[in-house]
């Protein structure tokens, strides 16, 4: 295991810039989370770690080692493909014995049978290794493919997505049994995920792109609870932050124009008139949709609440976050 | 009634089928007739109207492999009785066999040609291909067209040029002229087709190999190769194929040692006049390796006429 630094890695493809001047420590066995929609740069960063694709400045140590020069091999790093890139051609079985047969590792055969066997467990596929790789559902190639790196123990893992194609149940069997694995492991994990959910469960870091830049890195509660930016802000919380005009409720600090409210950040029965629009009746929480001044927002109250459509709701922040016109946090 | 927009209906298929059949029949014709021809007597085999039904004989097989000298009845009453039952045949023509003939020598002439271009032609093909797929190649377009553009005109547009060429190298009527001469014929067609089929293979396969501990030509050869092996494979008939039944170059540039079978079937002469029985002997025997070769290959050259037809 090892630790991982990028400095002031930047990349572009054409006149397409995917990453400017990113700049992160990855520390020795912890679970780093990269957010950010489609294009911010995610998948570029795992490229850039693995050596598939070479930053046109800065540089990546790995382990406190200079990866520049390094082909993938060298780098002794583990990778799940968004799209699985299983072996068509080989069996499950095959595909999970492939890198242990590599010619940098030469594992002898009865510590590949091993360690093949332990990982299909984990994984569920042991009925599947006679299989031919291609005749598997999306969900058993998603899991083969997180397999053939968990066969490996590799100075850093990384994993791009690799649960976005299972159902939920499997999905968060999945989120515990990474979890566990990487914590009795020590491993270092790099993942790219859009689940919130992921990132807040299972990472000890989350790094959030924008555009191909870091705009905020810390542990998840940090960025929830004290994120940069209106953009850093709506990546973590579901339902996801409220952002309204800094004046609705009065009491913002100077330039602020907008505020950012967290749906549990609302309390109810004192201040501003609120109409209730809809209610959601989750089980163990309900949400409330709220027309505050023509804006509209979401909250959430008591599980047994007896508001219902067109009902009066007074509600005042609790605790709000200020933002400029820029979109950076003021207070 | 049930209605399907994927499946024919019966009269179609039946149709379908009348038509395959009967198309099939008509280009068997002269197969079979070549086929048949090798099995007749030299009167059959001239005979008008044609006969269809004969006693079928060796003979012609007997006339391709050996070599035969007109023998007086004292010479054949000398040299005791026949010994082997393609003796019988040639003493039943007033005839001795004197040695083999040089098919079997034109054969295998023609097997070291065929295989040796079909297989130099996928190794550089194969390389080519994989190169103008994967890496940036300068002036990648332009070097592609220019590849191609060596198939715009016949070959044999350039046979003087190629045959003053040979001569001056020395590669008149040798192996190694003869291979090289139609590996550089066939090669744009392989880089062509190749590259097309390489090109359908993801490039993630290899990025995953290649994180997996595997060098780039490692991947090549474990992860890419494997895959490609159905368009290598049909590319592999259609050079064989061509290398196989060239007979224009092999009539200019060959005479004696590398002489291929084309050019030599014909020139079998029989007694009185040409030796029809022997030449189809020599054609029918001629055609099986490249059946066998294409049986063996078949469900990839499906596939290798259908490619990028169906995208997956």
């Amino acid at each position: 295991m090892a630790e991982v630094v990028l400095a002031g890695i930047s990349k572009s493809f054409g006149k397409q810039t995917a990453l400017e001047d990113v700049s992160m420590t990855i520390p020795d066995g912890s679970f780093v989370v990269l957010l950010g929609p489609t294009g911010a740069g995610k998948t570029t960063t795992l490229r850039m770690v693995s050596g598939l694709d070479r930053p046109d400045m800065g540089q990546v140590r790995i382990g406190g080692r200079d990866a520049s020069g390094l082909t993938p091999a060298q780098r002794d790093v583990a990778m799940v493909f968004q799209q699985y890139s299983l072996y068509p051609h080989l069996t499950v079985r095959q595909n999970l014995e492939f890198p242990l047969k590599s010619p940098i590792l030469r594992t002898p055969q009865a510590e590949i049978d091993r360690k093949v066997a332990e990982v299909a467990e984990v994984l569920q596929i042991s009925h599947k290794l006679d299989n031919k790789a291609t005749a598997l559902s999306g969900g058993e190639m998603q899991r083969v493919s997180i397999g053939r790196a968990l066969v490996r123990n590799p100075s850093v893992y990384l994993m791009d997505e690799p649960l976005s194609s299972l159902d939920a149940k499997l999905r968060s069997d999945l989120r515990i049994e990474l979890k566990s694995i990487q914590a009795n492991s020590g491993a270092t994990l790099l993942y790219v995920t859009h689940d919130q959910i992921e990132a807040m469960t299972m990472a000890t870091h989350v790094g959030v792109l924008d555009k191909g830049r870091l705009v905020q890195f810390g542990s998840p509660r940090e960025i929830y609870e004290n994120p940069v930016s209106i953009y850093a802000a709506s990546r973590l919380g579901q339902p996801r932050i409220n952002v309204l005009p800094a004046d609705v409720f009065g009491g913002a600090p100077r330039n602020a124009t907008h505020i950012g409210l967290r749906p549990e950040h609302i309390l109810q029965g004192e201040g501003e008139d609120s109409f209730v629009q809809r209610v959601e009746h989750l089980g163990d929480q309900t949400r409330l949709h709220l027309a505050l001044k023509s804006h509209g927002l979401i909250t959430v109250t008591d599980a047994h609440t007896t508001l219902k459509e067109g009902d009066i709701v007074k509600i005042r922040p609790n605790k709000a976050f200020y933002f400029d016109a820029a979109g950076a946090r003021l207070a | 009634m049930s209605y399907s927009v994927t499946e024919p209906s019966k009269g179609t298929k039946w149709l379908a089928g009348v038509l395959v059949v009967s198309y099939a029949i008509i280009t068997l014709i002269p197969l079979l007739w070549i086929i048949a021809t090798g099995f007749k007597s030299p009167t059959d085999s001239i005979a008008y109207p044609p006969v269809v039904v004969f006693q079928p004989t060796l003979e012609g097989y007997v006339n391709l492999f050996t070599e035969r000298t007109r023998a007086t009845d004292e010479m054949l009453a000398a040299a005791g009785p026949p010994t082997t039952w393609y003796d019988q045949i040639a003493r039943d023509r007033g005839t001795v066999i004197s040695g083999p003939s040089r098919y079997g020598q034109r054969f295998l002439n023609s097997v070291i040609i065929g295989f040796g271009s079909t297989a130099l032609c996928m190794v550089l093909g194969t390389a080519a291909a994989y190169a103008f797929s994967r890496f940036k190649v300068p002036l990648k377009d332009d070097l592609l067209f220019f590849i191609l553009s060596t198939r715009m005109m016949p070959p044999i547009a350039v046979a003087i040029p190629i045959f003053l060429m040979f001569r001056n190298l020395g590669l008149n009527d040798t192996h190694l002229g003869m291979i090289l001469l139609y590996t550089a014929v066939n090669l744009s067609l392989s880089v062509w087709l190749l590259k097309g089929f390489i090109d359908e293979i993801p490039i993630e396969y290899e990025e995953a190999a290649l994180i997996d501990g595997y060098t780039r030509f490692q991947a090549f050869y474990k992860v890419v190769l494997p895959q490609a092996a159905t368009g290598i494979a049909s590319t592999a008939i259609f050079c064989l194929i061509f290398a196989w039944n060239e007979y224009a170059f092999a009539v200019l540039l060959t005479s004696g040692t590398a002489q291929t079978a084309p050019p030599f079937i014909p020139t079998i002469i029989g007694t009185g006049g040409k030796d029809w029985p022997a030449v189809a002997a020599g054609a029918t025997i001629f055609l099986v390796p490249v059946m066998v070769f294409t049986i063996m290959l078949r469900k990839h050259l499906l596939r290798g006429i259908t490619f990028g037809a169906v995208r997956k």
